[in-house]
């Protein structure tokens, strides 16, 4: 497999609501992107799009619909789609046209409008649920996170004032990064007697809803090389699916997303990624997820991540830790979901080159890892950066 | 990235009072669901007050809802199993929220029960009834763990659905 780099990066800012169609958000990012790489459209041999539910849009055939803003018209042009974890999903997919040597460049562009459903995009989700033993019941959204968050707690004694700490962390995290929508400085109490939406979730340890585009430009190293520069590279990518039989899993611990690091260390050589990753922005939509990827990603044992989280170990200027959402995160970025994901693959990647401002991280980073998950909690999206070695 | 990130933010106001221009579109489209060799055996089964699972004769695992083939070993499953009536919450939310992110005054209060008889133990999704009108409350009379049983509608009403069980309660005296 041929070695893939990353030339570029664009994003949008994260709004509530957008005057910009999907389309318009796509090419403001992707042109954004193409610029910092130094290219133009006609060097990019193919385009991976990717983007959540067409129910959002309201759109069928939302890949099409969004190509022209995406740069696809008249390439190699594919949307991909795995629920939440798209956003990370498309730096896999668009590693493989490169790594497989069938192209020399990617664009990849994630886009999301969520704004446009109506009274709320949460009804949009309704249909994720199975249509015959669960949608009778009443459902929403809400419903699987709570239930799969008060498991989590159940399990290892993990109290509300913990997990409300990683809003807190991130939401101040987000005060530095130019995309943000939902930044700012919160108390633990603030957090925990905010709204009750499901508990045990509290509306500002949810993240909230997004309009937002984000795209970046890989190359095959062959490529690379004759752009000259130092280059940060895609050393490892992983992804997996467990059950949509979600009442038959266990709630506590994703296994699927220790399968997708598992897959992604083993590309990158990674023995101890404790040790091995400096840097990590695992998906945080709800405050709990983040603590719960951090575990699935091995990155602590299993319980142990709100513990590490009271000692600061997440925390984005710590020298003895590995800094967790150092970009603020859904929680404080915001969530434009496929967008969400790739945000996050950006940020690894401009803390990697050193592009990351006042959001740069303390330690010396030389690797780092971005994580997605979603449809119904069922998947693990990985992608692993490293510097010019 | 780019340092100066474009997009122009609106709020509800601009489309009200018409500064930003909106157009919109309210299909109605139905469905109807075949419910297949499985669920229609299941079904079937909550009309005559009955919680069937399938049984994998390869792995052994008895599970719920049914499916007539094992995702484990990928083969046909081979039987039909009559499942108690009662189990143990897994997990539990006291939801204020509709789906249209409305909000609610008094909760839906769904669960995984995890269903006696399963192999694995493993649940389904339901509601919990009969525990209270208010977080405080269900809180008080709820604990992950507590054995629960279901309340069946009355046999002349049920249709053959999931809702054939209003919800599982707390087993009294438990």
């Amino acid at each position: 497999m041929r070695r893939v780099a990353v030339l570029g990066a664009g994003l949008t800012r994260f709004m509530r609501r957008s005057l910009e169609t999907g389309r318009e958000l796509c090419w403001e990012a992707a042109s954004a992107a193409l610029q910092e790489a130094d290219l133009t459209l006609a060097d990019i041999d193919c385009v991976v799009l990717g983007t959540a539910p067409d129910a959002f849009d309201g759109v069928h055939m939302k890949g099409e619909y969004l190509l022209d803003g995406a740069g696809g018209k008249g390439k190699p042009y594919v949307r991909v789609y795995v629920g939440g974890g798209t956003g990370v999903f498309v730096v896999p997919a668009g590693w493989w046209h490169i790594a497989s040597g069938a192209f020399n460049t990617c664009l990849i562009v994630a886009e999301e409008k969520m704004s446009s459903t109506q009274p709320h995009p949460q009804g949009a989700f309704n249909a994720i649920y199975d249509q015959f033993t669960e949608r009778p019941l009443g459902v929403n959204l809400l419903w699987i996170f709570s239930l799969e968050m008060h498991r989590y707690m159940q399990t290892y004694g993990i109290p509300l004032e913990t997990i409300a700490k990683v809003a807190v962390k991130n939401k101040k995290n987000a005060k530095d990064h130019p995309a943000s929508q939902v930044a700012g400085d919160f108390t633990v109490d603030e957090i925990v007697n905010s709204e009750v939406m499901a508990y045990p979730v509290m509306r500002l340890m949810v993240s909230p809803v997004t309009d937002g585009a984000a795209a970046m430009v890989l190359a095959s190293e062959e490529f690379a090389r004759k752009k000259g520069g130092k280059h940060v590279w895609v050393e490892g990518v992983g992804w997996n699916l467990d059950t949509s039989y979600w009442t038959n899993r266990d709630l506590a611990y994703p296994q699927y997303v220790e399968k997708a690091a598992r897959m992604a260390y083993k590309m990158a050589g990674i023995t101890d990624p404790r040790k091995e990753i400096h840097v990590v922005e695992p998906y945080d939509p709800f405050a709990y997820k983040e603590l719960h990827h951090l575990e699935g990603l091995q990155l602590a044992d299993r319980g142990q991540a709100p513990r590490l989280l009271e000692e600061g170990f997440w925390d984005r200027d710590t020298t003895t830790g590995i800094p967790s959402s150092p970009s603020g995160g859904l929680l404080g970025v915001g969530n434009p979901i496929a967008a969400a994901g790739l945000m996050k693959a950006i940020e690894i990647y401009c803390q990697l080159s050193g592009k990351a401002g006042k959001r740069q991280i303390r330690r010396n980073a030389q690797r780092g890892l971005a994580q997605a998950w979603g449809d119904l909690m069922q998947v693990g999206t990985v992608m692993i950066m490293g510097v010019e070695r | 990235m780019n340092s100066e990130l474009r997009g122009t933010s609106l709020r509800e106001d601009d489309l009200r009072t018409g500064k930003a221009f909106a157009t919109e579109w309210h299909p109605k489209i139905d469905f109807r669901f075949d419910a297949g060799i499985a669920i229609s055996q299941f079904l079937a089964g909550l009309k005559a007050g009955q919680l069937l699972g399938r049984q994998c004769d390869a792995c052994g695992r008895v599970v719920i809802p049914p499916r007539m083939f094992c995702e484990l070993c990928f083969r046909r499953n081979d039987r039909w199993v009559e499942l108690k009536h009662t189990g143990r919450i897994n997990t539990f939310s006291v939801s204020f929220v509709n789906w249209d992110a409305s909000r609610r005054q008094t909760p839906q209060v769904p669960a995984v029960i995890d269903i006696d008889g399963t192999n694995p133990r493993m649940g389904i999704l339901h509601l919990l009834g009969e525990v209270g009108e208010t977080l405080e409350e269900v809180l008080k009379n709820v604990q992950i763990g507590m054995p629960v049983e279901a309340v069946w509608k009355p046999a002349d009403q049920r249709e053959g659905a999931i809702t054939d069980i209003l919800y599982f309660r707390p087993v009294r005296g438990a």
